[in-house]
């Protein structure tokens, strides 16, 4: 029997040449690119579950507008299988976006993107656009409600584009408005425009590795010197170099399948992203949110300046231009992150501002709660009389919906839980009557007497007396 | 033999008339692969970017009669796409918002905030519209009363026929390309 496995495989590596496909895997890589080099490897077995998982919910899913959402519901509750890989799906891109950012940390501040490998560098930065792309597609295909005003958020934010917005929304939307011409383009960019273009430059990446070697790890005060640099990596493999296969790849092979057995868990435990109301854009009821690795570019347009925000919809492009270029401008010198701090710096800063943009897109403070319930008798603290007229006035306006009274409201404007120790009732009528601050005016909806209520209950607003204050107050 | 043959084809490397002949089936190659994409190509940019030049047919559209309609009162009216596809489905519906000012005047708003084009919800106690994205508030005449909006909310057209209210234009447009 072994000789018959034997002879199969040797008939088959004569005539397709497995061994000589395969001979890339034992290039020599320098001995010490240990841990730090496993996140390409992670991103590409990230990409290859998209594709797998991709490829097998396709079978099902039907990408018109009308039927998408039931397809998916199929999928989801039907097919056998369906929600484990919707949820493979979904946490594999989520997988892919956390693999391919930490790729890119790990090559910047190890400086492996200076000479020669430039262009490794600057396909790696495409692959990454291109990533973000397909998630935000992916999210699309999800057609329920939240992915069609998505979409029109999308063509929205494209209009604004300076010269060509107009161009772009309509080819966005393919028309005018959402309509069946919409989702069949999103699937075709999503499923082949976009994958198609990702084989290609991963393919060249993947070529690049081979052709520049693997970075070895940087040496503080060692610099990159395009004179002599390759002929001092090449002296560096002769001496130390290990063939990456098996030697450096098991690494590669541990991390991965940890990466796996992660994505599945994940998918087996918390399953995809529920899906939302059907797509119908007539219901209104609807508050829009993209994926989480979106949520940050979310929360950039509440707290941007509204006249800069034009200028917003180009900055993806031009900070991924500028990533792109880096090489241009710093291609030799020192590699070591200790000699470049500012390196640390801009990497440490990226991380902050894009998590601090996350949790405040997690906590929309900006958005109404629309949620908002009236306010209990014992937090208003009367049954009848004007502050409790005033309190359901306070819910009934719309006030709870962007104020806080003891915990229970929304969060757009300031708390009022304390207002009575702050304003006078004179500034409490301004206030309300004129608006401002970001606060519309309530002159127009307000009668004299809802006014005087309205006041009345935020003037009962004021921090408890404490017996030893009561005590103090007594005295005096 | 074989090496008969190797040495003719070398010294024909060498001879003019064979670099020329060579010169000119590259480029007669290239051109023919030129005019290959471009059959191939033109129908298929013309057909993905086609929808760029559909214009969806101006018509006036009845959102209900005018005796369905409260004085004061502003409602959510769903309307159809003018020329959906077959296939579009509940995508081809759309909302307005529609409030009624007096006996003949009517105001018909795209429920779009002029923002980011989230569904803006109509307060009925407060008289405003809230947007959920990013906060955007408008007053009922449509103004921006607070938040990132750079303009008001849209108005459609809108005539009384027959004692019907019609807007102009059912579509919801892109409101940043207005």
């Amino acid at each position: 029997m072994r000789r018959l496995f034997t002879g199969v495989w040797h008939f088959l590596d004569d005539r397709i040449g497995i061994s000589v496909l395969l001979k890339p895997m034992t290039h020599i890589a320098p001995h010490d690119a240990k841990w730090w080099y496993v996140f390409g490897t992670a991103t590409l077995v990230s990409f290859i579950v998209q594709v797998a998982t991709g490829v097998a919910l396709a079978f099902s899913f039907i990408p018109s507008s009308s039927q998408a959402y039931e397809t998916l519901q199929f999928i989801t509750n039907d097919a056998p299988f369906g929600r484990f890989l919707r949820g493979l799906h979904y946490f594999g891109a989520s997988a892919m976006v956390l693999m391919i950012g930490a790729h890119m940390a790990q090559t910047f501040l190890f400086g492996s993107y200076k000479f020669p490998r430039e262009m490794t560098w600057s396909t790696g930065v495409l692959l990454l656009a291109f990533t973000i792309g397909m998630g935000f597609t992916g999210q699309l295909l999800r057609w329920d409600q939240t992915a069609a005003w998505s979409v029109v958020v999308a063509a929205e934010q494209a209009g604004r584009v300076p010269f060509i917005g107009p161009w772009l929304a309509h080819f966005i939307l393919g028309g005018t408005t959402i309509g069946g011409a919409t989702l069949s383009r999103f699937f075709a960019i999503h499923v082949f425009v976009i994958p198609g273009i990702m084989f290609a430059f991963i393919g060249l990446h993947l070529w690049l590795v081979l052709r520049h070697g693997i970075s070895e790890p940087p040496t503080a005060g060692k610099m990159v010197d395009p004179e002599t640099y390759r002929e001092e990596y090449e002296q560096l493999l002769k001496k130390s170099g290990r063939p990456f296969w098996p030697d450096l790849a098991w690494r590669d092979a541990v991390v991965v399948t940890a990466l796996i057995l992660v994505i599945a868990g994940l998918a087996y435990f918390i399953g995809p992203p529920a899906l939302d109301n059907p797509p119908d854009p007539s219901v209104l009821d609807a508050d829009p949110r993209p994926d989480w690795y979106l949520l940050w570019y979310f929360a950039l347009f509440a707290l941007f300046p509204s006249q800069l925000e034009g200028y917003l919809m180009i900055l993806g492009p031009i900070v991924i231009g500028l990533i792109l270029l880096i090489p241009v401008f710093n291609n030799k010198g020192e590699r070591a992150a200790s000699r470049r701090p500012w390196a640390i710096a801009v990497v440490l800063l990226s991380v902050i501002m894009i998590g601090s943009l996350w949790i405040a897109g997690q906590q929309s403070p900006w958005s109404p709660n629309f949620q908002a319930q009236p306010l209990s008798e014992k937090v208003i603290g009367a049954t009848s009389g004007p502050v409790f007229e005033g309190a359901q006035l306070f819910h009934d306006k719309a006030c709870l919906n962007c104020h806080l009274i003891q915990g229970y409201g929304g969060r757009r404007g300031p708390d009022l839980t304390y207002v009575g120790d702050k304003l006078t009732r004179d500034n409490m009528i301004i206030r309300i009557v004129n608006g401002g601050n970001n606060m519309p005016a309530f002159g127009s909806s307000l009668k004299p007497q809802e006014i005087d209520d309205l006041v009345a209950f935020l003037q009962s607003r004021k921090r408890p007396i404490r017996p030893q204050d009561q005590s103090s107050v007594t005295r005096n | 033999m074989n090496e008969n043959i190797t040495n003719h084809s070398l010294a024909d490397v060498e001879a003019p008339e064979i670099l020329s002949r060579r010169r000119f089936l590259e480029k007669l190659s290239i051109a023919l692969g030129g005019v290959c994409a471009a059959v191939v190509g033109l129908p298929l940019i013309g057909f993905v970017i086609a929808p760029l030049f559909r214009k969806a047919p101006e018509q006036w559209t009845t959102l209900g009669k005018v005796g369905d309609f409260q004085i004061g009162k502003t409602v959510s009216v769903t309307v159809l796409d003018t020329s959906p596809l077959p296939w579009a489905g509940i995508t081809a519906k759309n909302a307005v918002w529609l409030r009624r000012v007096d006996a003949t005047t009517f105001i018909a708003f795209s429920a779009n905030c002029t923002h980011l084009g989230c569904p803006v919800r109509w307060m009925e106690g407060a008289q405003l519209f809230l947007c959920p994205c990013h906060g955007g508030v408008y007053y009922h005449d449509g103004a921006v009363a607070a938040g990132p909006p750079p303009r008001p909310l849209y108005r459609y057209d809108v005539r009384l026929e027959n004692g019907e209210v019609k807007i102009n234009s059912v579509i919801v447009p892109i409101s940043t390309t207005l």
